[in-house]
């Protein structure tokens, strides 16, 4: 059952002859240990969360699961008898699956064939058995409950989020499951489709499905999970019950101290607006009208799909204005282009980092200089000894943890990579900072450093906007909460008077089906150049 | 700089995710590129240097680098494009364009040297500037447009010369010291490219303009939202192509003594893709240096001449730079670890 073992099993029971086990895992990638000999059983009718901070080694247990990578040392077992996973369809065959955390979706064919991509149905001469197709996926979404939020008939690229991970779980479902991981299943997700998807989980416990589930969300994973095991630096911290343990027990075993307060709460915000959002609208986002005041944290709030990236992209120009008015400090802007939001003050954090922010192969150094080179130069020629300082400078503010600025961001873990973001804008110093997720997909300890960050930013009379879905992150950060929904905005809300029930009544739609069908965020997001 | 304070974070475990000894490997693969150049380079040259004792001879490595000037021109800015994440494979045609330009223009201005080549780089100018046009505001993938250029472009260079070689440049004084002349004991035609090699070096190296290119190839998302004006670099890269590749047939004219429409440029495109390549320049963009791809122009000429030397048949050594070119890409996907599983990125 555990192992590295100071305490002893807990609460469940460790002779369990179904379900999966890993036994003495190490993985050595050249000289880099990433796991070093881990033990742990993932039961049969069990929801297992398995929690880490990034690094921890919990994505290289999964691949060792799934057969994407093989263990330098130990074995894995499923119902008591070793497996030989050499690669991801021996997995597949065992009934191992994973949902990983970016849905795989073919674009142009449709839901069902997605679901079934690998495995169609055909008729002689291979011709697709479109009847039998048809059949197939009517029959698997009803034994699920998904026949309301999914039309078999829709292609891939008019999926929302919430669908494409409705796909990835009918894909895993196909064949005989036995175990199945979420991998940060909720981290495109806003609350209520988590809702549907948890019940869904439930579902599958019920059945006798060994589940894994790996998420940052310590809401979730209380809800959620039977058991919570913890990795620490490639090994096992503990494996605790979820039922007799609580957020600080778990978080001080992933960070292995106390994380007194992840939130600084200040009052800092002062009179004067800095952003003035006037009515604006886009083809996204309707009327929508803002203020955020220096030194203030402003979070925007809603679903995913309420138009708030959007409206992000617009403020960022870099997505046209129809109508409406941006003033910043009281001056009307021109917003054609990203250049002139950047040199009016506008600076954007976007959502996906890797994908809208980072030069994966560039160095610290690169990234952060980025949109600073403009100042940094002389007859166009970089300054490279400044270059270099103002990069040394704000890593270190930052504390991006590497080995130097000239290491390539590819190689940093994701809550590194959101401070290498966050240099490049810091090191520009502007009047408006908008952070689209600041703390996706990053770690508890990178956080609470992140949190830091926003407030130190306050202080010195940064204007914030902070889009976030996670709702305990909202109520922390936030001075002033504004609602949207449908691309509008429904509600505003002051500290005193923000919690959960009141941020999620404005933020629901009337009618769910138009928050299934409607464009989101994410869909746009990856739409690449414009 | 005047810098903002930001009050420190609370301590954080200190997870070091430095892994040194890996940093230091990526460090040496980067700088293996260009030694496995040079490794092939001394190879070919010990190898054809036994085989014939004047191949190593101060003459012969001369006519090599003449050899390899015009293709060595098309190379490095070939890399530029390549860096940007582009391609063209209408360079050849945009030289051979130039030459017939440059001797027509040079005959009917009364044997104007100058006037010959201006009319070249103009017409080099408009014929990059209207690839990236097409590229960027007609939406088409670079590697058709610039398909569509290699056709169209030589076709107008058959079409205004009528398919034969044009004017004799040969009695000017300008062509001669371009074909002939020496500084430094080096020829003219080889100064031209180290210092076009140089310039191009910097640009990309130590001005905000190369660090821009190198940000549109490797991520074209990022590099908008950080607030540069892809489609103006964009045309600017094909304008700039366009200029050196007027160049290089300017160059072409000289050395034929006339304005050839397709002779002598056409293949330039591929060697000079090859090049790049084998520099280390990776097709999806971002990645690239002009020194990487000047050793490789350097490896395939020597290559070349040496075969000639030989007395190899010149099919062979269309062989060799096709397997050549393969062979190279093959090894870089090999050294990123992508994995063999339909097509490659």
């Amino acid at each position: 059952m555990t192992t590295s073992g100071e305490k002893p099993p807990p609460a469940s029971d460790s002779r369990l002859a179904t379900g999966a086990r890993v036994e003495g895992i190490v993985k050595r990638f050249g000289p880099v240990q990433a796991l070093g000999g881990v033990t742990l059983d993932f039961p049969a009718g069990q929801v297992t969360a398995l929690m880490g901070e990034n690094g921890a080694g919990k994505s290289t247990l999964l691949k060792i699961l799934t057969g994407d990578h093989q263990p330098t040392e130990g074995r894995v077992l499923l119902d008591g008898r070793p497996l030989t996973l050499n690669s991801p369809i021996d997995a597949h065959k065992a009934g191992i699956r994973i949902i990983p955390q970016e849905p795989e979706i073919i674009p142009h064919v449709s839901v069902a064939e997605n679901v079934y991509a690998g495995t169609l149905p055909r008729r002689a001469g291979r011709r697709l058995d479109r009847a039998e197709l048809a059949r197939r996926i009517r029959a698997d979404l009803a034994r699920l409950g998904f026949e309301k939020v999914l039309d078999p008939d829709l292609l891939g690229s008019q999926l929302t989020p919430a669908q494409r991970q409705l796909v990835e779980i009918l894909r895993a479902l196909t064949g005989e499951a036995k175990v199945i991981a979420f991998d940060e299943p909720t981290s495109s997700l806003s609350e209520h489709e988590a809702e549907a998807l948890f019940a869904l989980i439930g579902r599958l416990r019920a059945e006798g499905i060994a589940v894994i589930y790996v998420s940052h969300r310590m809401k979730e994973i209380f809800q959620l999970a039977d058991r919570v095991a913890v990795l620490r630096d490639g090994g096992v911290a503990d494996v605790v019950d979820a039922a007799s343990t609580d957020e600080g027990e778990v978080v001080r075993l992933m960070v292995g101290r106390d994380l007194t307060s992840l939130f600084v709460r200040q009052d800092v915000a002062r009179d004067e607006v800095v952003l003035d959002v006037r009515e604006v609208t886009t083809d996204d986002v309707t009327n929508v009208s803002l203020t955020v005041r220096a030194g203030e944290v402003v979070a925007l709030a809603g679903l995913v799909g309420a138009g708030r990236s959007e409206l992000a992209q617009a403020l960022a120009g870099d997505v046209p204005i129809r109508s409406g008015e941006v003033r910043l400090n009281g001056t009307p802007l021109r917003l054609r282009s990203p250049k002139e939001a950047i040199r009016a003050g506008i600076g954007l954090a976007p959502e996906e980092r890797k994908a809208q922010a980072l030069f994966l192969h560039r160095s610290i150094r690169d990234n952060a200089s980025l949109v600073s080179l403009e100042r940094l130069r002389r007859w166009r020629l970089v300054k490279v000894g400044a270059e270099r300082a103002l990069a040394q400078d704000y890593s270190d503010r930052l504390r991006v943890r590497a080995p130097g600025i000239e290491h390539e961001v590819r190689k940093l873990s994701g809550g590194n990579q959101q401070k290498v973001v966050l240099a490049r804008w810091l090191a520009r110093k502007p009047a408006v900072l908008i952070l689209d997720e600041p703390t996706r997909g990053v770690d508890v300890g990178a956080k609470a450093e992140i949190y830091h960050i926003i407030a130190d930013l306050a202080k010195q009379g940064v204007a914030l906007l902070v889009i976030s879905s996670e709702l305990p992150e909202v109520l922390g950060l936030a001075d002033r909460v504004v609602v949207m929904q449908n691309g509008r905005v429904t509600g505003e809300l002051g500290r005193a008077e923000a919690s959960e029930e009141a941020i999620l009544n404005l933020a629901m739609a009337d009618d769910l089906t138009d928050v299934v069908t409607a464009r989101t965020d994410h869909d746009r997001a990856s739409g690449g150049t414009r | 700089m005047t810098q903002q304070t930001l009050t420190s974070p609370p301590a954080a475990p200190v997870k070091d995710t430095a892994r040194p000894s890996r940093a230091r490997g990526v460090l040496s693969a980067i700088g293996g590129q260009n030694l496995s150049l040079i490794g092939a380079l001394a190879v070919v040259l010990t190898l054809f240097g036994s085989l014939n004792s004047n191949y190593l001879s101060w003459n012969n490595i001369q006519v090599i680098a003449e050899a390899v000037t015009i293709t060595g021109l098309l190379a490095v800015v070939q890399t530029v494009v390549i860096i940007c994440g582009g391609l063209d494979i209408s360079v050849g045609s945009q030289a051979g364009l130039a030459s017939v330009v440059s001797a027509m223009a040079f005959t009917s201005a009364g044997s104007s040297a100058l006037l010959g080549i201006a009319a070249a780089v103009g017409v080099g100018i408009l014929v990059g500037i209207l690839n990236g046009l097409v590229i960027v505001y007609g939406r088409v993938n670079a590697t058709i447009a610039t398909l569509a250029g290699l056709a169209a472009y030589k076709g107008v260079a058959q079409l205004v010369s009528g398919g034969a070689a044009q004017g004799y440049v040969l009695n000017d004084s300008v062509f001669i010291f371009l074909s002939r002349g020496k500084i430094a004991g080096l020829p003219v035609m080889v100064w031209i490219l180290v210092l076009v090699a140089i310039g191009v070096h910097i640009l990309l190296k130590y001005t905000d303009i190369g660090r821009n290119i190198y940000a549109i190839g490797g991520n074209d998302t990022a590099a908008r939202l950080a607030g540069i004006n892809i489609n103006k670099y964009l045309i600017a890269v094909y304008a700039v192509i366009g200029i050196v590749a007027a160049l290089a047939g300017v160059l072409l004219t000289a050395r034929t003594g006339s304005g050839q429409p397709t002779s002598g440029s056409e293949g330039l495109e591929l060697k000079a893709i090859t090049a790049a390549a084998l520099g280390g320049c990776v097709l999806k963009g971002g990645k690239g240096t002009v020194g990487g791809t000047l050793l490789a122009v350097a490896l395939l000429g020597a290559l070349e001449n040496g075969l000639t030397v030989q007395g190899i048949n010149a099919f062979w050594q269309n062989v060799a730079q096709g397997a050549l070119l393969v062979i190279a890409v093959v090894i870089q996907q090999r050294r990123n670890g992508e994995r063999a599983v339909g097509l490659p990125d």
